[in-house]
């Protein structure tokens, strides 16, 4: 009953597939493709990054974390969270499990943000991809606006945020 | 490509931390796996939301709503679109690419291309359930407002 309970998303997800497959199945067929190969690359990037996660949580102090990425970590935080941000690593749902565990280890907000943001927008592979497609005028703007965009929201987001407003995902 | 550099880069943390010690490694996978427990329901509910969105709105009708007309309508279309569908980069630019030469402008593209990476509405309950629900909504309406205003300084200066 609880599992019934603590899936009831993904349950009502499949019956909605169901349901669809009846009545569209044009649409269902198309959707059942694409959610097929984003569950394969889920299924593969997933384990591994919890498990790097779990490593992150048992083996750094946090007197390490606060001293790269916390307060009073300045430019060299920033600088920081952004290069983390961009390895190549995949989506950005994620970084948010990474993201939460960082901050319970005393990163400041603001570079929690500037990471999720390089993870986000800035990925080097992405960025060859713009590139190609869009042309270097465009992928260089972007990228500028985007990392400015990034450091202002980060600011205000501190100012805003109190640290009672995080959950914390690795203790129930 | 991406998958192979995160499973080196696992199984040399892993040797690393076994090598020192074989039962913080065992701790370790112990809390990694009760947090993917937790995000376990939102992770499986995002496979079929993205199927469901992706089989709804394919590429092909993402650029009929968004590239026959260059209005101010378009771009908001975009910037709704880019929100709450998660596209996958490799799909999303040759899209975009497509869109600028069919005749939408570098305001629409930019503003897709910057809420597609920066918003996530079908990701929003993992974000909350990670970081927070003040974290979430404010990391995501900010984001937004970001996109318009990136994407109106990139029409300015690139047409």
């Amino acid at each position: 009953m609880i599992i019934i309970k603590k899936f009831k998303a993904p349950l009502l997800m499949a019956a909605v597939f169901i349901l669809l497959w009846f009545w569209l199945p044009d649409i269902a067929a198309r959707s059942t493709d694409v959610a097929l190969d984003y569950l394969k690359e889920m299924v593969l990037v997933i384990p591994p990054v919890f498990v790097l996660m779990g490593l992150l949580e048992i083996w750094v102090p946090k007197e390490k974390i606060t001293q790269l990425i916390g307060s009073g970590s300045g430019i060299k935080g920033i600088f920081f969270s952004f290069l983390m941000g961009t390895l190549p690593t995949g989506p950005l749902y994620i970084a948010f499990p990474l993201a939460g565990s960082l901050l319970a280890k005393g990163a400041r907000i603001s570079n929690i943000v500037i990471f999720l943001g390089a993870w986000a927008a800035i990925k080097i592979p992405q960025l060859v991809a713009e590139m190609e497609f869009l042309g270097l005028p465009f992928t260089i703007l972007r990228f500028v606006l985007t990392l400015t965009a990034v450091i202002i929201i980060g600011q205000i987001m501190e100012k805003v945020i109190k640290p009672t407003d995080l959950t914390q995902i690795t203790n129930d | 490509m991406t998958t192979i550099i995160v499973y080196i880069l696992l199984a040399l943390c892993v040797g690393l931390s076994l090598l020192k010690s074989r039962e913080k490694t065992k701790k370790a996978f112990i809390v990694g796996a009760r947090a993917l427990w937790k995000m376990a329901p939102g992770l499986l509910a995002i496979v079929g939301v993205v199927g469901l969105i992706l089989g709804i709105l394919p590429p092909e009708t993402i650029s009929r709503l968004v590239g026959e007309e260059a209005g101010l309508m378009a771009t908001a279309t975009a910037a709704v679109l880019g929100a709450v569908t998660l596209i996958p980069a490799l799909i999303s630019f040759p899209l975009a690419g497509s869109l600028l030469r069919a005749g939408a402008t570098v305001t629409t593209i930019a503003v897709f291309i910057t809420t597609l990476v920066m918003v996530g509405f079908v990701t929003a309950p993992l974000e909350i359930k990670a970081l927070g629900k003040k974290f979430t909504l404010l990391r995501n309406g900010m984001s937004f407002i970001a996109a318009l205003i990136i994407a109106a300084v990139m029409g300015v200066i690139l047409t």
